[in-house]
């Protein structure tokens, strides 16, 4: 691969990046991983009716309790991110 | 395999209603999203009663809804977000009764993804733009307008993105005429992301943004973002703006805020207020419990508007607003009534409120007063310092209310939801029933319900009484042609006719010119003002006067069947001859001068009614002894000329030629359709050509075992057919279509319409000695329910072997139940707090249970008699156990005695799955299993969720461990154990000595257990991790398995290794070999693989037809209830998959989702065909119907026949 096709490659993949939240790439961390796993699912569950409605008979809440507190979870669901290396 | 997917009965659950003039009448109507289907509800302001006036399926699954109307409109449209990554604007076409899609624009791809927009909805009042949300960060904003012909147009989107926002709800700010404006409440998790102390996600704020579209440049900017409360949940718009004409404000414009707790009034450079969500004053009320509002409604009256906000627990409460210009001096809170938890609330203009219940039945309350002027406290924000704000951070001083029964609301109507269906079972136990019935498990916490479903129609009797003999038929009649009501009631004896007059009570008359000293044959209103008797030896013609023409048969001869219509009248004589009369324009009845033989004796009759505007009806029908129907001509110029002849396979006992809509034939005009009863019990339908006189299209079905009788009977205005044999039919139109529905009820022997005052669309009856007066309420539905009430919700349940009981678990978190609650109370008494009996007293169903914290549950086992429909017995468990599973275990080491086993779980927590200790508890049956008597109870150390008796021991799946128990003393005794499973055991079945394990995440396992070494091992396993809910098995090596995300799938293993691992005796073979893929040695094969959008609860094998062919039924949580059915032929899997390709590119999805990727979802679809989109062809315009049948070379009426075959031959419905 060329430097000029890397460079404009990398551009675009970035500008993807933005655009697609959720998007993996290869130096991702685990952490990145798992919590945009987390909030996909969170997602889901709240996108799809049926799911809402499964947590919420087996929780015993309502199903506006259950999207609530599913969206809420979204902002960090996987607890605080690991401790970055200094260099 | 080759499957073919019906729904018998669509998803009854309402995730969310929308109100609006949809129509452009000056009625409002309701929408209703059901997930996967869209429905119009018209309530009736006069009676109260909510009428579905069409119901479509999509395709795709509805995530939001929203009615708006361009400004000066008059007609309400409706935007709908879903998972086809596409906004659609629909009309609802009320000349076509259908929805049309008026625009549908692409934004991003399909599925119900975290960044692509569908999930929230916000319209501006004024109708002038949309802003359709994602849950993070993409907002679009599109343009809505008129162009010069009047039409709606939608611009492009506008962004109004934020990355790394999280977004909780957004609403349309009401600004009058200013820039359209919009609300968001979202969060940024930028910074709790980089954080690893934890400091930034405590810091982490919630905004309240307010996002305007600029019409002049065409974009739109973030105009104002203010932190608000970081529990908040819900924006309530807030009116606002002047009208042109007045310098009136309408309001304050703005939002309230809904948080845990609070609700707070916001709006751009103004002051907040705040005041405290009223909670319950229940002595078990955790003060420490937070409440959020999980819907509201706003209302606009005359100058005035207030909103009704609902609470989780179901309070509703009324928040209003004071405020001077666009100054807001208060806002107060007041507790208004309780209703069951919505997920939508709906405020009518005539003054109802639909509740769409998120669980369970939906109802349409009246308002009886707004909650003006009670006693009721009314919390204002003017009581707190700085308007409730002067701490933001800090709650509010607690505000209470007494909870009571309605005061301002009162039930109108209900509709019946079985939503959840958590567990059935399809058998029959019903003594005279020749199908079998559905019994759900349904509902959530207290308003659960155990139904029972049958397949027909309800039937709600108003009157019933004895007769001094047997009648042998029945009729109404009016007077004269345009009365209102039907005046006599005819019934006719072997020996005589009796005729009773309808009035304000029901009793015998004399001088109504009929003959009482014979049976009769017909009765008709005839001409403008005649009465018509036919009887064995003449015709009564009875003129207004009470004059009487009789023409009598010649001697020797007497009648034996007869037909008439409002200007003909048929007879055929016991010579085998038909004689023809009509009534001329002076009212006299002619007889035609010739009479025609038929041949053979005369069995049956049949003319139509007149048609409207004509003198007669061109056609009679024939049936003959010779086993034959005939179409004779009553044209003038061919009068009684044979036009047709049709043969049958046993002699007909009924005709009736009917004119009945039917879309799928003819979409604008009535087809006139003859319906011939044969004494074998089968019906035929035939179309009859107007303009041949051809009988055509034939179809047959099966009714009963008895002679079939027909009745042409009026129901709702439209003509109806009854067909009376062992059970009774109703042949209809509904919403367009053809339904043919049994009717549950008792047989009749006799039928006719009947219209009184009281009972203006009722049918009336007889039963052996027995008059019914009876209507049928509920036009449309194919299931009727019978519902009993249950403590909590259903877990599951499960037959017995020899007696016919259900034994039934039931279980709620977060719940105190009665014994619990019992014991607090009397804590509290004894420390001297004095308990408001009343309050505590409050009905469950409507006020739910006292709420306690995760981990405490309420259960008990139920004993229910099915045909009763009743409880017979309540086991309550107690020490905060909950049961889980049941199973009855015939052990063989106390030779074979049944015992009930119930696995429970003491504090369990639901997520992560933990509990303080596992028991299966042990029961002896007693009193013929009427009751239970408690042996013991095994410890275990996870949650036992799936039991079975297997091989006289018990089966158990607990946690990720699949072990044998036996019975002992004391307890169980652990025999054999396999821990391997991935994650939670979840369903299992067996044959012979092979254990199908259903794992939670997992899917399902193939294991067997070689009793030499006492070894448990599985075998094979499935190639992609399924999270099952429902698993039953087809044959030894097939499954058919349902998972969380609304897939059913079929799974087979490869005979060879069946037979392979039968024959090893130890297992040792299994037990060495190589797992594949980190699993077990063998895979399972998948067969055929289907999406349904609804979650599966439980899956049947069964037949639903007597004598029928065995097929799949299942279940789902929403509500849905469908069928696979195995296709029989190749040439039918051809036929019917072509069909499906031509509906895809004819029928496009409502919601724009592609339906073949609708219906895979997650996996392809492989070998099922969507039947509920091959039955949208009966609704397709008769061109494109004709274009596709012959691209399939078949006639319309062939395709059409197929798919009611395919639905009645395998389901009856």
């Amino acid at each position: 691969m060329s430097s000029e096709l890397r460079y404009t490659a990398n551009t675009q993949l970035e500008h993807l990046h933005a655009r697609y939240t959720g998007t993996g790439h290869a130096d991702l961390s685990k952490y990145d991983w798992v919590t945009h796993q987390h909030r996909d699912t969170l997602a889901s569950i709240v996108g799809h009716p049926t799911l809402t409605s499964f947590l919420a008979i087996a929780d015993g809440e309502s199903k506006g309790r259950v999207k609530f507190e599913m969206t809420e979870k979204m902002l960090q669901p996987c607890g605080p991110p690991p401790r970055k290396d200094e260099d | 395999m080759h499957l073919y997917n019906l729904t018998l009965q669509p998803p009854t659950a309402t995730p969310q209603a929308i109100v609006g003039n949809f129509s452009g009448a000056r009625q409002q109507e309701i929408i209703t999203s059901h997930g996967t289907r869209l429905e119009l509800l018209r309530p009736d302001p006069q009676t109260g009663k909510m009428a579905t006036v069409i119901a479509t399926d999509v395709f795709g699954s509805i995530r939001s809804l929203a009615a708006f109307r361009l400004t000066g409109g008059t007609k309400d449209y409706a935007i709908v977000g879903s998972d086809s990554g596409r906004i659609v604007i629909l009309d609802y076409d009320p000349k076509t009764s259908s929805f049309v899609k008026l625009h549908q624009e692409t934004y991003g791809k399909s599925g119900a993804r975290r960044i692509v927009p569908g999930q929230y909805l916000a319209t501006d009042p004024k109708g002038r733009s949309v802003m359709i949300s994602s849950m993070e960060k993409t907002k679009l904003v599109y343009i809505l307008n008129r162009d010069a012909a009047a039409n709606l147009t939608i611009s492009s989107p506008l962004e109004a993105h934020k990355a790394n926002a999280i977004i909780h709800h957004i609403v349309g700010l009401d600004v009058g005429f200013e820039n359209p404006m919009f609300a968001a409440l979202e969060v940024d998790y930028t910074e709790s992301d980089q954080d690893h102390t934890g400091q930034a996600f405590q810091n982490t704020e919630k905004m309240l943004t307010y996002y305007e579209l600029d019409l002049g440049l065409n974009h739109v900017v973030r105009k104002w973002s203010e932190p608000t409360d970081r529990r908040a949940n819900l924006l309530v718009q807030v009116p606002g703006g002047q009208l042109a004409s007045s310098d009136r404000f309408d309001g304050p414009s703005g939002v309230l805020v809904c948080c845990e707790d609070h609700i707070i009034y916001r709006h751009m450079d103004a002051r907040q207020h705040r005041v405290p969500i009223p909670r319950r004053k229940h002595p078990l009320e955790d003060p420490n419990r937070s409440i959020i509002i999980v819907t509201a409604v706003m209302h606009k009256m005359k100058g005035a508007f207030f909103f009704l906000l609902q609470s989780e627990d179901g309070d509703l409460y009324k928040v209003t607003i004071e405020h001077e210009e666009e100054e807001v001096r208060a806002l107060k809170i007041k507790y208004f009534d309780t209703v069951p938890v919505a997920s939508s609330l709906c405020i009518l203009k005539s003054g109802f409120l639909f509740v769409a219940a998120e669980f369970g039945n939906h109802y349409l309350y009246q308002f009886q007063k707004l909650g003006d002027d009670d006693n009721e406290p009314e919390y204002s924000s003017t009581s707190y310092p700085s308007f409730g704000m002067s701490n933001p951070g800090a709650p509010l001083p607690h505000a209470y209310f007494r909870p009571r029964p309605l005061e301002n609301l009162v039930v109108a109507d209900e509709i019946e939801s079985i939503e959840p269906i958590i567990d059935s079972k399809v058998l029959n136990v019903l003594p005279n029933s020749d199908a079998p019935q559905i019994f759900a498990a349904c509902g959530r916490g207290a308003r659960s319900t155990f139904r029972t479903l049958r397949h027909g129609l309800e039937v709600e009797e108003s009157v019933s009484s004895e007769l001094p003999g047997i009648p042998n038929a029945v009729w109404t009649t009016k007077r004269k042609e345009d009365d209102e009501y039907d005046s006599y009631i005819i019934l006719s004896f072997v020996n005589g006719t009796l005729v009773l007059s309808i009035g304000e009570t029901i009793e015998e008359v004399q001088d109504t010119g009929f003959l009482s000293s014979a049976p009769t044959l017909a009765v008709q209103q005839i001409g403008a003002d005649a009465l018509l008797q036919v009887h064995p030896q003449g015709i009564r013609h009875v003129l207004a006067d009470r004059r009487v023409n009789e023409w009598r048969v010649p001697p020797g001869k007497t009648i034996v069947s007869a037909t008439t219509n409002k200007r003909q009248v048929v007879v055929a004589l016991s010579s085998a001859e038909l004689v023809y009369f009509e009534l001329d324009l002076d009212g006299q009845l002619n007889e035609y001068q010739d009479r025609k033989a038929m041949g053979s004796t005369v069995l049956a009759l049949s003319i139509a009614e007149v048609p409207e505007g004509r003198q007669r009806t061109p056609f009679l029908a024939v049936g003959c002894e010779d086993q034959t129907v005939r179409i004779i001509s009553l044209d003038p110029e061919t009068t009684l000329e044979a036009i047709s002849l049709q043969a049958l396979t046993a002699p007909a006992s009924s005709i009736c030629i009917a004119d009945m809509l039917d879309a799928s034939i003819n979409k604008t005009q009535p087809t006139m359709f003859v319906n011939i009863g044969l004494q074998n019990g089968v019906l035929l339908r035939t179309v009859l050509d107007p303009i041949n006189g051809q009988l055509t299209d034939t179809r047959t079905r099966f009714l009963g075992t008895r002679p079939i009788r027909l009745i042409r009977v009026q129901i709702q205005r439209n003509p109806a057919i009854l067909a009376l044999s062992s059970r009774s039919w109703l042949n209809y139109t509904h919403q367009n279509l053809m339904h043919f529905t049994p009717l549950i009820f008792e047989n009749f022997d006799y039928a006719w319409s009947f219209s009184a005052e009281l009972s203006p669309e009722g049918l009336i009856g007889i039963t052996g000695s027995t008059l019914r007066i009876f209507q049928i309420p509920k036009l449309g539905t194919k299931l009727k329910q019978d519902s009993m009430p249950l403590s909590y919700t259903p877990r599951k349940f499960i037959t017995h072997p020899t007696n016919h009981y259900f034994y039934m678990i039931e279980g709620d978190h977060r719940v105190t139940g009665p014994d619990a609650a019992a014991s607090k109370l009397d804590e509290l008494r004894k420390q001297g707090q004095i308990i408001d009996d009343e309050v505590v007293d409050l009905p469950p169903e409507v006020f739910g249970r006292p709420k306690a914290p995760a981990g405490t549950w309420a259960s008990c086992i139920r004993i229910i008699d099915p045909i009763e429909a009743k409880t017979v017995a309540v086991i309550p468990l107690d020490c905060n156990e909950s049961a889980f599973s049941i199973a009855v275990v015939p052990f063989s080491a106390r030779g074979g005695e049944l015992h009930l086993v119930v696995g429970t779980a003491a504090d369990t927590l639901i997520s992560p799955r933990s509990c303080s200790s596992g028991f299966l508890r042990t029961y002896k049956f007693t009193d013929d299993g009427a009751n239970l008597e408690f042996q013991h109870k095994t410890e275990t150390d996870d949650v036992p969720l799936a039991l079975l008796g297997f091989q006289g021991r018990l089966l158990a799946g607990v946690g990720k461990a699949l072990r044998i128990y036996e019975i002992g003393k004391k307890k169980l005794l652990r025999k054999v154990e396999n821990k391997s499973f991935a994650s939670a055991i979840i369903s299992l079945n067996t044959q012979g000595s092979r254990i199908l394990v259903g794992d939670m995440q997992e899917s399902v396992s193939f294991a067997v257990f070689k009793p030499p070494e006492n070894r448990l091992l599985i075998f094979a396993d499935d190639t992609q991790p399924r999270w099952v809910t429902a698993v039953a098995m087809v044959d030894y090596n097939t499954i058919a398995v349902g998972d969380r995300f609304g897939n059913v799938f079929v799974n087979r293993l490869d005979s060879k290794v069946s037979d392979q691992v039968d024959d090893d005796p130890t297992g040792a073979g299994i037990l060495h070999e190589k797992g594949q893929l980190m699993g077990a040695p063998h895979k399972t094969k998948m067969l055929a693989h289907f999406h349904i959008g609804d979650m599966i609860t439980s899956i049947h094998k069964v037949s639903l037809v007597a004598g029928g062919r065995e097929i799949l039924l299942y279940t789902c949580l929403h509500g849905t209830i469908g069928i696979l059915v195995p296709f029989v032929s190749k040439e039918d899997v051809d036929f019917i998959s072509t069909l499906e390709q031509h509906m895809r590119t004819e029928q496009s999805s409502l919601v724009g989702r592609d339906q073949l990727s609708w219906r895979g979802y997650y996996v392809p679809v492989k070998a099922v065909v969507d039947g509920d989109l091959c039955e949208t062809f009966a609704r397709l315009p008769a061109p494109k119907q004709s274009n596709i049948a012959a691209e399939l070379d078949r006639t319309v009426g062939e395709v059409l026949k197929k798919l009611e075959q395919l639905r009645t031959t395998t389901s009856g419905f």
